[in-house]
């Protein structure tokens, strides 16, 4: 799978499934690193996911079916 | 022309009056559906009695409510004996309850409950078909009124969890006539143009009749629709609403629902870490595991003394040439001594050697003469001594 293109949770669920084989042990050195690196990849992944979103707080205007979207900020009572 | 207005507090004095010396209103007996129901510390009781064009306050003093043999609830259709009333400094007639009874189940209840007893058997409340929350969803679409503390809520437990969540909210009514049919058109519109990951339809507390909507037919059909998972927040966590059941999953609250939804970012942070480390330890490890093989390999004595075993071939090769050697020579010895007794022994037999005591040899013609008879006068012969040869002449 494209490394970019993966989502988090699919990349989270990767990302736990080599600890666990790796954990395991059985697999040879070659392999070992070659899922360590496949890891890191997607823990950085994860990382850069989680440090690109932005805060966005919005409300949605359905204008005869076209869905506009704008800021929202709740009033205080 | 002067005006001579009076105060508002005079007006509702003399409705007060009013209403106060008719005959009728100071004992009436009247049926409806309570909601609204609050029982006050005080021990009072303060409800709305309902129809289905229209509403009066009512309230039932603490006296009176001892003598209760039911415990009202919102929803119940009911039968009261009271006094009608103003209560003046908010401009309101009342109902001032003197006694109450219970007039059979409430229609709206009955209805949720029929409802209810109908999706189940249909299967819309089904485990096989909720749909899981996804853990990091992207986008957290709200179904909520855009006024109020329930979006207010979600948004700061949301922001609180996650300080950079994307929130969608979609507002919707929720009560009154038609919110049901915008709360169905909401969940669809979020699906058409998937707007959001998970769905959360959120409304605060309230009597069973404010809470309606979310206990019609139409809606819990949107929601089994709904590809979008649906955590359904309506009412408080006491109320049972039609879309929980219908619903992925439940939340007590709204603020409960943003918790369901929005994943605490610490801790996902924490989990990433932890697997980092959980990677690189692991690897280590490995890593050390080969090397103390690659060690204890290398101790051995092939590969710590590698010519130790050409060496050793070595001087079994020489001991081989060696003793082939001492063969060959202890046989050549043999041989030679025994030549040389063969030879002393030709040496004694030869008649070279008889010569040296004084004998000769006569030959004549190359024929050794062993007789007198064989030569005759003038026969020439030679003589052999041992240190030479002379020709003779035979005389006589």
């Amino acid at each position: 799978m494209e490394k970019e293109k993966i989502n988090f949770e699919e990349a989270m669920q990767q990302l736990e499934k080599i600890a666990t084989e790796l954990e395991k042990g059985d697999l040879g050195l070659d392999e070992s690193i070659k899922k360590f690196e496949e890891g890191m990849a997607l823990s950085k992944r994860c990382n850069e996911i989680l440090e690109k979103a932005e805060k966005r707080i919005s409300i949605l205007i359905n204008e005869d079916g076209v869905i506009k979207e704008e800021n929202f900020i709740p009033n205080e009572e | 022309m002067k005006y001579n207005p009076i105060s508002v507090s005079e007006l509702n004095g003399y409705i007060k009056n009013k209403i106060a010396s008719d005959e009728v209103l100071a004992n009436v007996l009247v049926k409806g559906e309570i909601s609204n129901f609050k029982h006050h510390y005080t021990g009072h009781m303060y409800f709305t009695l309902k129809d289905d064009k229209s509403l009066i306050k009512c309230i039932m003093f603490k006296t009176y409510t001892a003598n209760l043999n039911f415990i009202p609830k919102d929803g119940m259709s009911v039968m009261v004996l009271g006094t009608v009333s103003v209560f003046e400094r908010d401009g309101v007639y009342q109902i001032y309850c003197k006694a109450m009874q219970e007039d059979g189940m409430g229609s709206l209840y009955t209805a949720y409950e029929e409802l209810k007893k109908k999706l189940e058997q249909e299967g819309l409340f089904q485990k096989e078909h909720k749909k899981r929350i996804p853990s990091m969803p992207k986008v957290i679409g709200v179904l909520t009124s855009n006024t109020g503390s329930v979006i207010r809520d979600i948004i700061n437990v949301s922001t609180r969890r996650n300080p950079n969540v994307y929130i969608r909210l979609l507002p919707v009514p929720v009560q009154g006539e038609g919110a049901a049919v915008k709360i169905a058109d909401a969940i669809r519109t979020m699906n058409e143009k998937k707007l959001a990951d998970v769905l959360i339809l959120a409304r605060g507390g309230g009597s069973l009749e404010d809470l309606w909507p979310f206990n019609e037919e139409i809606v819990a059909r949107a929601i089994y629709t709904s590809e979008i998972p649906i955590i359904s927040a309506v009412g408080h966590e006491t109320d049972f609403s039609i879309s929980d059941f219908v619903a992925d999953l439940r939340a007590p609250t709204p603020s409960a629902a943003a918790e369901l939804a929005v994943p605490n970012i610490a801790d996902v942070k924490l989990k990433l870490d932890n697997y980092q480390y959980q990677l690189k330890n692991t690897l280590k490890k490995k890593t050390e595991v080969m090397r103390l093989r690659y060690e204890k390999c290398m101790t051995r004595r092939v590969f710590k003394e590698p010519f130790q075993d050409i060496n050793e071939k070595y001087i079994q090769l020489d001991n081989v040439v060696k003793r082939i050697a001492t063969i060959t020579t202890s046989c050549l010895h043999d041989k030679r001594i025994n030549a040389i007794q063969l030879i002393s022994k030709l040496d004694a037999l030869s008649p070279l050697k008889t010569l040296t005591r004084g004998y000769s040899i006569i030959q004549k013609n190359g024929k050794v003469i062993k007789s007198v008879r064989e030569l005759k006068k003038q026969d020439e012969i030679t003589l052999q001594l041992t240190d030479g040869k002379r020709n003779a002449r035979i005389i006589e």
